[in-house]
């Protein structure tokens, strides 16, 4: 019997538009794209130019700090455009697929026979290492290091639901050959964490993990909150994370050493006409859903869901980790007397409003700020929804004053963005959290290396 | 509403950089987001917002506060109708009911007034010069200033106290959210050291007392607190704790509020009303009001176990229904910028002051009225308690290393 972890903080948004459980088809998209910015402190080199001719798996930039590391392309075509910003800074490399799509393919064997060193070669050059994130600081992991364990959430509590079973149920093969190569990564366990309720999910077959299930709201399907609770960071440890749907792309790619970069992306939100699940290639561009989103008065797309995710333009990309793609109305507009008014049609954490009396309602939530920035001023409002040990205001304080020690001792290990979003979404003084986090977050890297 | 908007938009460049105005940038902008929440969206971090902001949880506050206001409008013209002999109960007050009512609230609006003009006076600049949003913080303070003042206190005392709480008390430290002590409590207690006249004493908490016209013969406007005060020292020997209860009001009158003292304080059902309405909404903290209460329930037993005189030997719950005890731990304590922040701390924080208030009470003869004092003294350690309580979350991540390693 596994152990049950009971969480009783955290949130539930319900918001409208969630995806039913069909799975779609969308046509190729016109272009696809990698971006360094889906990948938290990255220095990218590039390795082709425009013109070149690509399949899917070639590398196409690595990381200047670590050049084992390859980023690949997800299709087999020719790179279209390479879009800098500022100072030259990469943003993202354009490719333009065929429609005959050739892979990369590797050697791999049958029984998984190679040695650690071995397997992280072949993840590393194939470009399948970017699925494997470490803990401190959420950044893609170094080869060279040795995690004491390995944590896989198998439940998205995000607002509007990605049913990791769902996506997963035809994949159970991979996932499980996914498990057993990282299971060689480390010596300590491989983590995984399944939702207490899901007791039909594919997941609870999962063998050479260590299943660990949790009940309780959001945030309780973050891996940073399952870490906290079954083998929490301390200062000096390494942990490593991936994303359920990468094990099965890993898996994937073990079973058959063909670079794959297939993957099921939920469309959801109250700007979805249908929403649902649809299989996509990573780094689509998202004027492949154009005919299926309802784009009158302004309309935010964001790759990724509605508190971590990144706000895309009508024809920007996929996000390399983003599982969602979530469309909601612009809040661009005024209110009269907002503040004063019932507001039944708007959520809130705080029973200075109604929602809680309705608590099966589902709400049609716009980008409003609903207010304006100020100093902190309620307390004890971040920890109702932090269901860690944590003190998030005095830890964002201390990152406030970029000091180290108290950053550290506070627990910045154990924490990176996703984790404290919801403190950022409940917050009255309306300050943004999660950016304060990667800047403390930062600053340690910089500090520590 | 689209009107208003129109005109606001015309009048907008005037007031922005370069425009005649741009002096009252602020004050421009706090009166537009008082009336239309901004069309501001969200940036980076999360895309979605609680509707949740600062102007709605202080208007839950004033909101709160209105029970206590009305009382009090109220009460101020029963006392002083009781005084000249008028009146002898709230039941004879039913037929003039709105006599009483309106000389009460042409005697507190001036001090609402003046609090609110001088003090949104002293924000307004003080935003404007540091070119900030202007801070919703003073909407609360603003009420409570008069709540806690005597009916017949001069209108410039309360101009000067709330200067001296917004600048010394806030602004000097940053603004709301940076101060250490409840800025209400400060212009309180700069009148209670400045003009100690003006705020103790039988006479000043009922209006037109100190004049003393009409007055009817043998009338006291002593308040119940200071009735108790009789039970200690040199007059406590004829006494006992019987007839020391005799002479107070009845528990139904200061239950009510039909007794004098500050305008807001007196009656524990608007309080206990307000209070409802902070639980309710969870603006105000549950733990350090019922760990305020038990604290002075916890030393007013003591103090009957070792009952030295009649004050002593009062039962406990006096001290939760005289003075200012209840509108103190209700509305003043738990300010969330000056009270303790973490749960552990809150407890520790609420416990201590309701034990302090109590101790002030009966052990210091010269202060018959100790919340004030008591709940600035917990707003200076608040952060020391807190500073524990974080401390010990750092010695769990510490040990928890430790074990591991």
């Amino acid at each position: 019997m596994s152990r049950i972890i009971k969480l009783r903080k955290g949130l539930n948004i319900s918001l409208k538009g969630s995806a039913e459980k069909i799975l779609g088809k969308v046509p190729m998209s016109e272009t696809y794209a990698v971006k360094p910015s889906d990948f938290p402190g990255l220095t990218p080199r590039l390795c082709v130019k425009q013109g070149d001719e690509v399949k899917a798996g070639t590398p196409v930039f690595f990381d200047k700090n670590a050049d084992k590391i390859k980023f690949v392309s997800p299709v087999s075509g020719v790179v279209e455009a390479i879009n800098r910003g500022e100072r030259r800074k990469l943003l993202e490399v354009v490719i333009k697929p065929d429609a005959e799509q050739v892979s990369e393919k590797y050697e791999i064997t049958a029984d998984l026979s190679e040695s650690r060193e071995q397997i992280i070669e072949l993840i590393t050059k194939s470009g399948n290492w970017s699925f494997i994130k470490q803990r401190p600081y959420g950044i893609i992991a170094n080869p060279n290091d040795k995690p004491k364990s390995i944590f896989i959430s198998g439940f998205d509590t995000a607002p509007l639901l990605f049913d990791i079973d769902f996506v997963l149920s035809e994949q159970q093969q991979y996932f499980q050959k996914g498990i057993d190569v990282l299971g060689k990564l480390t010596d300590g366990k491989v983590h995984l964490g399944v939702d207490v309720n899901d007791f039909a999910s594919c997941l609870n077959n999962i063998k050479n993990a260590e299943i660990t299930l949790f009940s309780g709201k959001h945030p309780a399907g973050n891996v940073g909150v399952q870490i906290h609770h079954i083998d929490p960071v301390n200062k000096g440890d390494i942990v490593w994370t991936v994303d359920a749907q990468h094990v099965a792309m890993l898996g994937r790619f073990f079973s058959t050493g063909v670079y794959d970069a297939h993957k099921i992306i939920a469309l959801c939100g109250s700007k979805v006409k249908r929403a649902q699940y649809y299989r996509i290639i990573t780094g689509a561009k998202i004027t492949a859903f154009s005919d299926l989103i309802d784009h009158d008065g302004s309309v935010r797309y964001i790759s990724g869901n509605v508190l971590t995710g990144t706000a895309v333009n009508k024809d920007g990309y996929m996000g390399f980790y983003a599982n969602r793609l979530s469309v909601i109305p612009e809040g661009d507009k005024y209110e009269f007397l907002g503040w004063a008014a019932p507001r039944l049609s708007k959520f809130s954490a705080s029973k200075s409003y109604f929602s809680w009396l309705t608590p099966n309602k589902l709400y049609d939530l716009d980008t409003n700020l609903n207010g304006g920035e100020r100093a902190f001023v309620v307390s004890n409002q971040y920890e109702k929804v932090l269901p860690m040990d944590i003190y998030p205001v005095y830890l964002l304080k201390a990152i406030f004053a970029e000091n180290i020690d108290k950053m550290e001792q506070l627990g910045i290990y154990e924490v990176i963005e996703e984790d404290l979003a919801l403190c950022e979404f409940v917050c009255t003084s309306k300050i943004q959290v999660q950016a304060m986090l990667r800047k403390g977050i930062e600053l340690m890297i910089k500090e520590m290396s | 509403m689209k009107f208003l908007h129109r005109f606001i938009n015309k009048i907008k460049p005037s007031f922005e950089k370069g425009g005649k105005f741009s002096k009252l940038h602020s004050v421009f902008e706090g009166f537009e987001t008082f009336l239309f929440v901004p069309n501001t969206v969200t940036a980076q971090g999360v895309h979605i917002r609680d509707c949740v902001d600062l102007k709605r949880i202080m208007s839950v506050v004033v909101f709160a506060l209105m029970p206590c206001l009305l009382f009090g409008m109220w009460n101020t013209g029963y006392q002083h109708f009781r005084s000249v002999g008028l009146v002898q109960n709230p039941a004879d007050a039913v037929q003039s009911f709105w006599t009483i009512f309106w000389f009460g609230f042409w005697k507190v609006l001036p001090i609402i007034v003046v609090s609110y003009v001088v003090g949104l006076g002293v924000e307004f600049t003080a935003a404007q010069i540091r070119g900030h949003e202007i801070n919703e913080g003073f909407l609360v303070s603003g009420m409570l200033i008069p709540l806690i003042m005597p009916a017949d206190i001069p209108l410039w005392m309360v101009a000067l106290a709330t200067i001296f709480a917004v600048v010394i008390g806030k602004e000097v430290f940053g603004g709301t959210g940076m101060n250490i002590w409840n800025p209400a409590l400060l212009a309180r207690a700069f009148i209670f050291f400045s003009y100690p006249s003006q705020i103790s004493g039988d006479k000043v908490w009922i209006a037109g007392l100190t004049e003393g016209t009409g007055v009817i013969d043998g009338f006291s406007g002593a308040t119940p607190l200071a009735i108790a005060t009789g039970g200690t020292g040199d007059t406590a020997a004829s006494m006992t704790v019987e007839s020391l209860q005799q002479q107070l009001p009845s528990i139904y009158d200061m239950f009510m509020g039909f007794i004098p003292g500050s305008i807001g304080e007196t009656s524990k059902l608007a309080i206990l009303l307000g209070a409802i309405v902070l639980l309710i909404t969870g603006v105000g903290s549950w733990r350090i009001m019922l760990a305020t209460v038990i604290g002075a329930l916890g030393v007013g037993y003591l103090c009957n176990l070792f009952a030295a005189n009649p004050y002593m030997a009062l039962p406990p719950y006096y001290h939760l229904l005289m003075g200012g005890f209840a509108f103190g731990a209700v509305f003043m304590a738990t300010d969330p910028v000056t009270a303790s922040q973490t749960n552990t701390g809150k407890w520790i924080y609420g416990l201590l002051l309701g034990m302090i208030i109590v101790v002030i009470r009966i052990f210091n003869p010269a202060y018959p009225e100790g919340v004030m004092l008591a709940i600035l003294l917990m707003n200076t350690f608040a952060p020391l308690i807190d500073y524990y309580v974080v401390g010990a979350n750092i010695n769990r991540r510490l040990k928890r290393a430790k074990a591991k390693s």
